[in-house]
């Protein structure tokens, strides 16, 4: 296969994979919202997770996007310095989302700034939006692909707090966060909360805390442990399903950490809703690939 | 038993219905939200679709045209309420509007709307986007096109239209507003809970 060919190749498997997850959730959050339905009593969150059963379900079948708000595409890719295709790689990203657009269809996304109009194609000025972490003496791409919809996205903020705050501030400032704009974020709820020095450092922590798989567990024994009280506590506010309410809140509380410059903490939280639309596919040197996030994948 | 209403809805038919009720609805929707608010209200111009006894939908879909001047639904979600509160009261007023389904709660105007005019707001579970576009039957008409997809109003007739959840009744019960005295009194009582094992800083 020639370079050309092999281009064409992965961008039409970026594609395809992006409409693939449009539709079909990954395992894990399969198996959450599974777990927290057969939790719940009350017959109007009992309801609300079928209703989110049979959605899932009709858009296999009738081959749609589940969701209409298909987000604004965005890449986080860790990937290789001896990765074959590494100087084309951000065309080949942006390529897939326009022929995804038409291929899923995906719902047009991106207004451009200060002009204000929507180009139509999900394509504009620094959108689908890439981030590269370079992984020296690898010849792979590991690359998570993700669509937040506008609601998820609003509860969105970050801050930078005074050291003596603490991190009871920190606390605090992710569960205002939860009663104010949780509520109206499609629970239950994936919530990434960044840590760092600044709002930037922390803002992109809180994403890709996101990107982790439900259940992962900050290595850091604290950060762990406050991941779970998190959970627990959220959970306790009982927002439900839709914040109807119920028995549980969240899919899960993650926390990305960053050292920090001794006289500020920054921290930043970001909402993934109950659809979580994300994709993990790692591309090998011969260009095959392996879906991570969903097994019964078949592009 | 399901509790199914049809359009036109009357005042009667909406009397016994109370927030946290799960409804669904016969008849037709119209799609309206920022924009088509803004020109009823703010701009004067009257709403080319006649609403009176009927239901709008707070969405902006995904259409696909099938021929010429006829359109299919394919995916079709709630947005959030909040952002029509502005208008909401005296578009109850002035369209005779009965049912308003979206996403999330609404504020203290649309509740004084509703109680006055009789009218109720519903939420359609969000993210049932694919669902929700199967109750549709048949997108009967498309007016204020030039809105662009998501804006124009689009007539549906619907088949069972829901589950709809009743977040705002006749009575003046507000669901949300209710569920966040409650959901704001637990957050106190952990955060309390929380901070206590998290004094990382010595």
């Amino acid at each position: 296969m020639d370079k050309n060919d092999q281009i064409q190749n992965m961008t039409e498997t970026v594609a395809k994979f992006i409409k693939y997850f449009g539709k079909i959730l990954p395992d894990d959050v399969q198996a959450k919202l599974k777990e927290l339905s057969d939790a719940e009593t009350s017959p109007m969150a009992k309801l609300t997770y079928e209703t989110m059963f049979k959605n899932q379900e009709l858009a296999k079948e009738l081959d749609r996007p589940c969701c209409q708000d298909t987000g604004v595409i965005q890449f986080f890719a860790r990937v290789g310095t001896k990765f074959p295709l590494i100087d084309e790689l951000s065309k080949i990203f942006e390529e897939g989302v326009l022929l995804a657009t038409e291929m899923a269809p995906l719902r047009h996304n991106s207004v451009q700034t200060f002009d204000e109009y929507n180009t139509g194609t999900n394509v504009g000025y620094r959108t689908p939006s890439i981030d590269f972490e370079i992984v020296p003496n690898s010849d792979e791409l590991d690359v998570d692909i993700y669509m937040a919809g506008g609601g998820c996205t609003l509860p969105g903020k970050a801050m930078v707090l005074m050291p003596g705050a603490g991190y009871e501030a920190v606390t605090k400032f992710v569960l205002d966060q939860m009663t104010s704009y949780g509520l109206n974020a499609c629970p239950p709820l994936l919530v990434g909360v960044g840590v760092a020095t600044s709002v930037e450092t922390a803002a992109m922590l809180s994403k890709k805390a996101l990107m982790r798989k439900i259940g992962s567990r900050n290595p850091n024994e604290k950060a762990a442990m406050m991941e779970l009280e998190l959970e627990r506590g959220i959970n306790a506010i009982g927002l439900g399903p839709q914040g109807f309410s119920g028995e549980n809140s969240v899919m899960g509380v993650h926390i990305e950490n960053a050292a920090r410059h001794p006289s500020t903490i920054g921290v930043a939280v970001n909402t993934g809703c109950w659809s979580h639309r994300r994709g993990n596919i790692v591309f090998h040197s011969d260009l095959s690939y392996t879906i991570t996030s969903h097994k019964e994948a078949e592009l | 038993m399901k509790k199914v209403l049809t359009t036109p809805v009357s005042d009667e038919d909406l009397k016994d219905i109370h927030a946290g009720d799960v409804i669904y609805l016969n008849g037709h929707i119209v799609t309206c939200r920022d924009v088509a608010h803004r020109r009823l209200i703010e701009y004067g111009r009257e709403l080319p679709v006649d609403v009176k006894g009927g239901a709008i939908f707070h969405a902006g879909p995904i259409v696909r045209k099938v021929a010429d001047d006829k359109y299919e639904m394919v995916s079709v979600g709630p947005t959030t309420s909040m952002r029509m509160e502005k208008f909401e009261k005296d578009f109850i007023e002035q369209t005779g509007v009965k049912v308003i389904v979206g996403k999330g709660g609404m504020g203290q105007d649309t509740v004084d709307g509703c109680v006055e005019h009789k009218a109720i707001h519903c939420v359609f579970p969000a993210g049932n986007a694919v669902l929700a576009a199967t109750e549709v039957e048949e997108i009967e008409r498309a007016e204020w096109m030039d809105l662009g997809m998501p804006e124009t109003l689009w007539l549906c007739r619907i088949k069972e239209f829901g589950p709809l959840v009743v977040s705002i009744d006749t009575h003046g019960e507000n669901l949300f507003e209710k569920n966040k005295v409650l959901f704001n009194k637990r957050k106190d009582e952990q955060y309390e809970e929380i901070i206590k094992k998290v004094k990382f800083i010595k």
